[in-house]
């Protein structure tokens, strides 16, 4: 028996003093890493400058809680309390005490520093590892004042990256749709907001109803279903001119959009006569290709990261199944096979898998399959929800779900959540009204 | 004796075929309150387009098959188009919030034009008809029951002018 736990703990010794941490995002974490964020040094002039323009007392204390929040919500780290932090911001950025750090049980430390240069703010990060006595990464870079929460983004997608050994996701942003007034008279209009719900913009008004907005790959173009003079048709959005343009102009409706992978084309649903078929555009020169051609409804094309094939939503077989075909519409393939509808089917960022919707004895689930129908995961159960997006590097899925309301009809609301691939650390993101139909964006930098 | 026996078989055949109408009728349509199997045959929420001619058709889960209710329904739109010809009409497609959000949009089309469908074989022009669909962005009943669903899955005949 002895001999048992001392081969053991000779196994992991050598592990444990010479490898520098890493965190397995593979599987459920249920022991997060204990991380300290240090609030990031600030000298008085840099203090007054920044406070001026941005009207944040201690804007290195207020960038290093986005990190914390970041880190949190990833559900992989336990930021610690910073009250227990012993040594000052500054010196730690110098030269961490690690015994202190070790002391209050920090496996990983983020230092740093702030200040103003030429107008500009200029930060400087340190990820340390506390056992080993390391510094694993430093960073520095410049940026406009104004961008300061992006700032603390990059930081966390670096100190994500570096640790998990994967791309992060912070430094990004979620399209979608807003939602206010009774369940029988939606107001809705599309909204954009960072990936932790700050920043909030409306793009609409509200006059028309809006719908299913996406992301192009450059993350300037958004494209959306709108009921603009009571004509459902998709559009096409910049974000930073705000110039709108109708692209689905077809004698019918079309909805369901999405980019493919190359940002050129979009692909989405044209519905005349009753019957739904899969269509794409090519924005540059307008031309017009169909590329299913069934009785039946074919609805939510997505295409796979190579942009070789679509994955959508059929109801051939007499129900609503996940089919692929080439992108060119030969060689259609159901891969749905489970008991239940299947819908909104979305090709992972990685190209493994496939997000979807499955109803299921009048219970919604958010799950996962390989691309050939094999290995089908659930990842939660709920009243309703559905319209996955994966998150840039394939780890997390945000959707929206809605409640159930009570005898008299009230009690409505639609919010979005999110959930890891492992199926824990499922939570509700905040925003300022009701929200659905979210869409992740790629990373904004690099 | 003989009576006894023919008694007991009579009764016997009487059971057996009582449970098996109880059968027979379970597999059919159950009709409870305002729900034929679960296409919705009450008056709630029903507006007239004109006297005597009710605005809209309802539908079965997940169906875009006219009930013989719809067909008639339709038949007095019908009547009533011809005789008012000048007048067009938009059918608004809807389904109810138990499905996802695009392929409603898609089902709410397609019940639509099934309505459309069968103005057109009474005569009416397919251009007085246009087509909306609003997929379950509309519901007349907010609630979470079988019976308010029943309300949301329909096809709504509207003047156009």
């Amino acid at each position: 028996m002895f001999f048992r736990y001392l081969f053991i703990f000779l196994f992991l010794l050598p592990i444990k003093v010479f490898a520098l941490i890493e965190v397995d995002i593979t599987r459920g974490n249920l022991n997060p890493l204990p991380v300290a964020v240090s609030p990031l040094a600030i000298d008085k002039a840099s203090k007054d400058n920044f406070k001026r323009i941005l009207n944040k007392k201690n804007l290195g204390l207020e960038i290093s809680t986005i990190v914390e929040n970041n880190l949190k919500q990833s559900g992989l780290f336990n930021p610690l309390n910073k009250e227990a932090f012993l040594q000052e911001p500054d010196i730690a950025n110098l030269k961490p005490r690690f015994e202190d750090w070790n002391l209050i049980k920090a496996q990983a430390l983020v230092t740093g520093k702030v200040t103003f240069v030429d107008e500009k703010l200029r930060v400087e990060f340190r990820l340390w590892d506390v056992l080993a006595g390391k510094e694993m990464m430093a960073l520095a870079f410049t940026t406009v004042p104004s961008n300061w929460r992006r700032v603390g983004h990059i930081i966390t997608d670096k100190v994500y990256e570096r640790l998990t050994g994967e791309k992060g996701y912070f430094d990004t942003r979620i399209i979608y749709i807003s939602e206010e007034g009774p369940k029988t008279n939606r107001i809705k209009k599309l909204a954009i907001m960072d990936q932790d719900g700050f920043n909030n913009k409306f793009l609409t008004l509200g006059n028309e109803l809006v719908l299913t907005p996406r992301f192009s790959p450059t993350n300037q173009m958004v494209t959306y279903l709108s009921y603009f003079r009571n004509l459902p048709r998709v559009y096409l959005l910049d974000i930073e001119t705000g110039m709108q343009e109708v692209v689905g102009d077809f004698p019918g409706m079309t909805f369901a959009p999405r980019f493919s992978p190359d940002g050129k084309k979009i692909i989405m649903s044209f519905a005349k006569d009753g019957n739904s078929d899969i269509y794409t555009m090519d924005l540059e020169n307008r031309i017009v290709e169909r590329i299913s051609n069934h009785p039946s409804i074919d609805t939510s094309p997505s295409y796979s990261p190579d942009g070789k094939y679509i994955t959508f939503n059929s109801d051939r077989s007499g129900y609503q199944q996940i089919y692929i075909m080439s992108s060119n519409g030969k060689n259609v393939k159901r891969i749905s096979f489970g008991n239940g509808l299947y819908g909104t089917p979305v090709w992972s960022p990685r190209g493994d898998l496939i997000a979807f919707t499955k109803l299921h004895k009048g219970k919604f689930y958010i799950g996962v399959m390989r691309t050939d129908g094999t290995g089908e995961r659930l990842l939660t159960e709920n009243f309703y929800q559905e319209a996955p997006s994966w998150s840039p590097n394939g780890r997390v899925l945000i959707f929206y779900r809605e409640t159930k309301t009570n005898a008299k009809g009230e009690g409505f609301s639609a919010k979005l959540w999110s959930i890891d691939l492992t199926g824990y650390n499922e939570k509700m993101i905040n925003t300022e009204t009701d929200a659905s139909d979210p869409s992740w964006s790629s990373l904004l930098s690099n | 004796m003989n009576l006894k026996k023919i008694l007991k078989n009579g009764f016997l055949v009487l059971v057996v075929s009582l449970i098996l109408t109880a059968c027979a009728t379970q597999k059919k349509v159950t009709t409870t309150g305002q729900l034929q199997g679960d296409v919705y045959t009450g008056s709630d929420t029903v507006k007239e387009l004109a006297s005597g001619v009710p605005d809209r058709v309802f539908f079965a889960t997940n169906e875009t098959v006219l009930t013989t209710a719809s067909r008639e329904t339709l038949r007095k739109q019908a009547t009533w188009l011809r005789k008012n010809s000048d007048i067009n009409v938009v059918l608004e497609g809807h389904a109810d919030e138990r499905g996802t959000r695009e392929y409603n949009l898609a089902l709410g089309e397609r019940r639509a034009n099934s309505a459309k469908d069968y103005l057109m074989t009474y005569g009416i022009s397919s251009n007085r008809i246009s087509v909306l669909s609003y997929g379950k962005e509309k519901p007349v009943d907010s609630g979470s029951n079988p019976l308010a669903w029943s309300k949301n899955r329909r096809s709504v005949t509207v003047k156009a002018n």
